[in-house]
């Protein structure tokens, strides 16, 4: 049943009904709605069975989660941008342990200059941390994701990150169908551990391994993120099956069949791009769009299937590698290598600036008639750099 | 059960299962049923009074729960000496995770037995002073003023030991370690810095604060009865001598905690929500040269010209501590 209601809250409702045991949280802007909400449904009774620990840093926050993980408690936890800077070096922590802890980034830019608003820059900055990474285009697909992210982490034992665009979707009200606590029951069973912290049956985790094993257990996640690939399209249709929406997990190919040139990004920009994309296909522009769901691990084949009959893709990314230029283009043009095909990549929305119809018309329509700079940055001030630069491009 | 022989030491002091005791009252390390928590083989350093405390501690811990233990340990000596993969010396259900977040870890281990239904299962958390004063002190913190159920043991050796003796918040003054060097007009570590953890701990205003040394191990078994029988943040700092940091003999580890308490440098009491409530008396006070002079990390105190201005600065503090803990109040 759809719910007009804002996606911060669905998204705590969803994950309420994921039957979280242990939430740990640390306040920030764009999260701080989600944790405030999944605080109420522990509060009032409404979420039993769950221990909500507010903890004094981002970094503790990840802390908690790993010892509540290890301790065979399903764990969630919910950050963006500085904080989830701040816990990075737990953040690789769980992911080497396999804990299957389930994470909300909203995803917001990183200072400094301090900005509090939507881009990619944190959870991009997290791509080879070992968490899985799940983009949602809208409200709907985060909620849905989430349940989708228990069952995943769970069943490989490795860390689940949910990214959301911050304000774009943590702070829109929009029509949201919740799926009801018996789909996500049907959905996601009891978490059953890997290995627990327990008198009846010590183990030791977190021993010191040196060289003559260590690659071997980095090689073990791999295979783990590689068999990740198998298992989301699965999973997806089988969420599918149960809650009867819902995409196929790794990549959303929008009117990409015949498109000469195809624009692949992430998050919620996707919905003007394929508003944008509509109607110049209604002008008889060939242009697709192609949504990637999962980024880590790099759905490197799918990717190859979805993009291999354009002639040209533009990567809209939404965040910057400095001194280097785009981050999933890298990913992308590594997939595509030995292939014709013309590359863009186009840095857009950092630190909240919207990304307008006119702006993606105009950059299509550039790319079309390959007259887009490989590296473009879209609605450049060349008068404020111009300033700061003194004269200087 | 299997049998296994156990040792019996008489020395009337302090020393293991002193077998004038009813049975009882011994040592939990004279008991054929003792855990075991952390066993041989480890590689810790020859005289290590970190390992001797961690030991008693956890078996002393052991038997208060019946078994039920968890163990979160942070990054360190204690941790890369138990657990050089695919060795591990640990017979408790053992976590390592991160060197800055071991209270944090062991707050998430206790929520999650509280969620789980199985708080009879009790949670330990361990590290070093440089993984509990330092790096993991706003973690240490978080887990005191949530007053979670763990009872934190700090294993204070006064410096980065695993990384090779350097200054931590915990180092005393004058002492020689690799980034204090005995050099200049004010050698080794400066006056007027480092912290109290103890002290900190008690401002928190949590159930249980004691202090203890490897000299005093029924003490410190003791103290983890006590701490054991209360629920909420605990937090027990237990001095441990380093042979190689302290540049002192590999016998001389319980002497040198024996002399830091009857010197008055390293008081030994019991606090609860933030009032001390017992002090262990010092028996025959001694001058801190004794402490001193048998420790390399001094050894510029004394050679080539005895700094008895440095030497009287840390016999000040010294008295200052046996006043401000009345530490020859009572016998």
């Amino acid at each position: 049943m759809l719910s007009q209601i804002e996606g911060s809250r669905a998204v705590a409702e969803a994950v309420a009904r994921c039957r979280p045991q242990v939430i740990c949280a640390y306040p920030i802007s764009p999260q701080t709605h989600i944790v405030e909400a999944l605080s109420a449904l522990v509060k009032s009774g409404r979420l039993t069975g769950c221990e909500y620990v507010n903890v004094e840093s981002e970094f503790a926050a990840m802390s908690v989660a790993i010892g509540a993980s290890a301790a065979g408690a399903r764990a969630y936890t919910a950050t963006a941008s500085q904080g989830l800077l701040y816990m990075v070096e737990a953040l690789y922590n769980a992911a080497g342990l396999g804990l299957p802890i389930v994470m909300t980034v909203a995803n917001r830019a990183i200072g400094a200059p301090i900005n509090i608003w939507n881009d990619h820059s944190d959870t991009m900055s997290q791509r080879d941390s070992g968490w899985i990474q799940l983009y949602a285009e809208s409200n709907q697909d985060a909620v849905d994701l989430h349940v989708l992210a228990f069952r995943l982490a769970e069943e490989l034992s490795t860390p689940v990150m949910v990214c959301m665009d911050g304000f774009v979707l943590t702070h829109a009200v929009e029509p949201v169908d919740l799926p009801d606590p018996s789909q996500v029951d049907a959905f996601l069973p009891a978490l059953r551990p890997r290995q627990v912290l327990d008198p009846a049956e010590p183990v030791s985790i977190g021993a010191m391994v040196g060289p003559e094993a260590f690659t071997e257990v980095r090689y073990l996640a791999h295979l783990t993120q590689l068999r990740a690939l198998d298992r989301i399209p699965v999973l997806a249709r089988e969420l599918r099956d149960v809650l009867g929406r819902g995409g196929t997990g790794l990549v959303d190919p929008y009117r990409c069949e015949d498109a000469e040139t195809v624009v692949v990004a992430l998050g919620s920009v996707l919905g003007t791009l394929k508003d944008t994309v509509d109607e110049l296909r209604a002008e008889g522009v060939a242009v697709g769009v192609l949504g990637v769901t999962t980024f880590r691990p790099f759905p490197a084949d799918a990717l190859r299937e979805a993009l291999r009959r354009a002639r040209r893709v533009v990567v809209l990314e939404r965040a910057f590698a400095v001194g280097v230029g785009g981050v999933v283009s890298a990913d992308i043009a590594a997939a595509m290598a030995g292939t014709p095909q013309r590359h863009y990549t186009v840095v857009a929305g950092l630190g909240g600036r919207p990304v307008t119809r006119d702006s993606l018309r105009s950059m299509i329509a550039d790319a079309a008639a390959d007259q887009l700079a490989p590296l473009t940055f879209l609605d450049l001030d060349h008068d404020l750099v111009r300033q700061a630069t003194g004269g200087q491009p | 059960m299997t049998v296994q022989r156990v040792k019996f030491y008489q020395t009337g002091s302090f020393a293991v299962g002193n077998r004038l005791l009813d049975p009882a009252q011994r040592s939990t390390q004279a008991r054929m049923d003792r855990a075991n928590s952390i066993t041989s083989g480890h590689r810790a350093c020859q005289g290590c009074g970190e390992a001797l405390a961690a030991r008693y501690v956890l078996d002393a811990a052991s038997r208060a729960t019946d078994g039920q233990l968890v163990v979160v340990n942070a990054t360190g000596c204690l941790e890369v000496f138990s657990t050089p993969y695919p060795e591990s010396a640990w017979r408790v259900p053992w976590l390592h995770s991160l060197f800055g977040n071991a209270p944090a870890v062991a707050s998430g281990v206790a929520a999650a037995l509280r969620a789980r239904g199985r708080t009879e299962i009790r949670v330990i958390g361990q590290g070093g002073d440089g993984g509990t004063v330092d790096i993991g002190f706003g973690a240490l913190s978080g887990m005191f003023e949530r007053n979670d159920d763990v009872l934190y043991v700090c294993y204070d050796n006064q410096a980065y030991m695993n990384t090779g003796v350097q200054r931590s918040g915990a180092t005393p003054p004058a002492a020689r370690t690799a980034t204090t060097p005995a050099v200049g007009p004010q050698p080794g570590n400066t006056f007027g810095q480092g912290k109290s953890a103890p002290l900190v701990a008690m401002a928190h205003e949590i159930p249980y604060v004691a202090t203890a040394t490897v000299a005093g191990l029924r003490d410190l078994e003791a103290k983890v009865f006590r701490a054991m029988q209360l629920r909420g943040a605990r937090y027990l700092h237990v001095l441990v001598p380093c042979p190689l940091g302290w540049g002192s003999g590999t016998g001389e580890t319980i002497r040198l905690g024996r002399l830091a308490v009857e010197t008055g440098l390293f008081p030994v009491f019991e606090a609860e929500r933030g009032e001390v409530v017992a002090v262990t008396p010092i028996r025959r006070r001694l001058p801190v040269e004794e402490y001193l002079r048998p420790q390399r990390r001094y050894a510029h105190l004394f050679d080539p010209a005895v700094r008895s201005d440095v030497i009287e600065r840390l016999q000040a503090m010294a008295d200052r501590n046996v006043r401000r803990f009345h530490l020859e109040g009572k016998r």
